[in-house]
């Protein structure tokens, strides 16, 4: 086995172990590297009252409610749970039903869930406006575009 | 193939190169934003703020192939003693901290409209934010050490370091959930996004490689200069 070589098989056998070192690492702490919470996930965590955590997941269709000008009411579902938040602020553009959303707040009590910030979720799907007028006039729109 | 490890043979295709590949990145960003501006249709959920992907996502390719190729580069220096490695881990640094610089710009441009943020601290931003800061390192290691070989081999080693960050920058937004969305392109499956919107895209990235490569030669032809008269 040459110099070179053995230079290289050790240069990499380091950077592996430094990798996997890394990775376990970041594997054991995902809870806390993850940006937010699914409802379900919150199902199986304890809820701390007042503690400011994220949720994640879909703005449940039919859910949305309008108190008043800037106080909203609406439900977060990832399709296996819902969550129930309250809102006094500005929506983000992109917010409506159906649509992805990261909402920052904190429990209220076991059922509610305060939002102080609401940001929107964009997915990986692009597509120009007109196509979209040409599958709901076809019936090919998935509703999960929205 | 000898040119990407020999600075004078190096030397020789650059000089034949540089000038065609200046006509043709003007050419390609010429098209490139003709497309993006005008030739692509709006989103049909983002509007025209989809048009910022166009410079968001070639920056944040190239950001990530510059650091690859550092890596290529820094462990054919260390293990196979091959000087030119060093020559590139210096000349480049730089070309790949703008790119994730631009890239983190834009991607704040159009998550403040559409995320209702212009920032957020999931794996994916906060990743892209380490990148920056690497390079940021490397620069600055370029630029101190006294003795050249000593400097030389240290900035290697930490670039090959740094390189753990790649991976993770890759496949935060498949491991952890993030606010960032996942990859629209990959290879396995068929991209969702639509041709229109693909064609000003790929016309961008090559747009990006042209300019990158272009700049990449001016600085690897100095690094090669200084080195033969001593400078550094």
């Amino acid at each position: 086995m040459s110099l070179r070589f053995q230079r290289l098989l050790l240069i990499l056998l380091t950077l592996v172990i430094i990798l996997s070192a890394v990775l376990l690492i970041l594997y054991n702490t995902r809870e806390n590297v993850s940006y937010f919470y699914t409802p379900s996930e919150i199902d199986k965590l304890d809820i701390v009252i007042n503690e400011t955590i994220r949720i994640g997941g879909f703005v449940e269709n039919d859910s949305f409610n309008k108190i008043s000008s800037n106080s909203f009411k609406f439900k977060i579902t990832d399709e296996k749970a819902s969550i129930l938040v309250t809102f006094n602020g500005i929506l983000p553009d992109l917010f409506r039903e159906g649509q992805g959303a990261v909402i920052e707040g904190a429990f209220v009590n076991k059922d509610i869930f305060n939002a102080t910030n609401v940001f929107a979720k964009h997915d990986e799907n692009y597509m120009p406006a007109s196509i979209k007028e040409d599958l709901k006039n076809t019936g090919y729109w998935n509703k999960k575009y929205k | 193939m000898k040119f990407l490890v020999n600075p004078s043979k190096f030397n020789k295709i650059a000089d034949y190169v540089f000038k065609p590949l200046l006509i043709l990145s003007i050419i390609l960003f010429a098209l490139g934003l003709l497309f993006s501006f005008y030739l692509s249709p709006d989103d049909y959920q983002q509007g025209s703020t989809v048009r910022i992907m166009y410079v968001h996502v070639p920056s944040a390719w190239l950001a990530l192939l510059t650091y690859a190729i550092m890596t290529l580069y820094s462990i054919a220096g260390l293990a196979f003693r091959i000087p030119f490695g060093f020559i590139i881990n210096t000349a480049v640094a730089p070309i790949g901290a703008v790119f994730t610089l631009i890239c983190i710009i834009s991607g704040s441009l159009w998550g403040k409209p559409m995320w209702g943020t212009w920032w957020v601290w999931d794996a994916r931003l906060t990743s892209v934010a380490i990148l920056f800061i690497i390079y940021l390192i490397i620069i600055f290691m370029n630029l101190s050490f006294e003795n050249r070989i000593v400097r030389e081999k240290v900035v290697a080693i930490f670039v090959l370091v740094g390189s753990i960050n790649l991976p993770i920058v890759k496949f935060s937004v498949d491991w952890w959930n993030t606010l960032h969305q996942p990859a629209t392109i990959s290879k396995l499956s068929k991209p969702s996004i639509d041709p229109s919107m693909m064609i000003p895209l790929i016309i961008m990235t090559f747009a990006f490689i042209m300019v990158g490569l272009a700049i990449a030669i001016l600085r690897i032809k100095i690094e090669i200069i200084s080195r033969k008269s001593n400078l550094i």
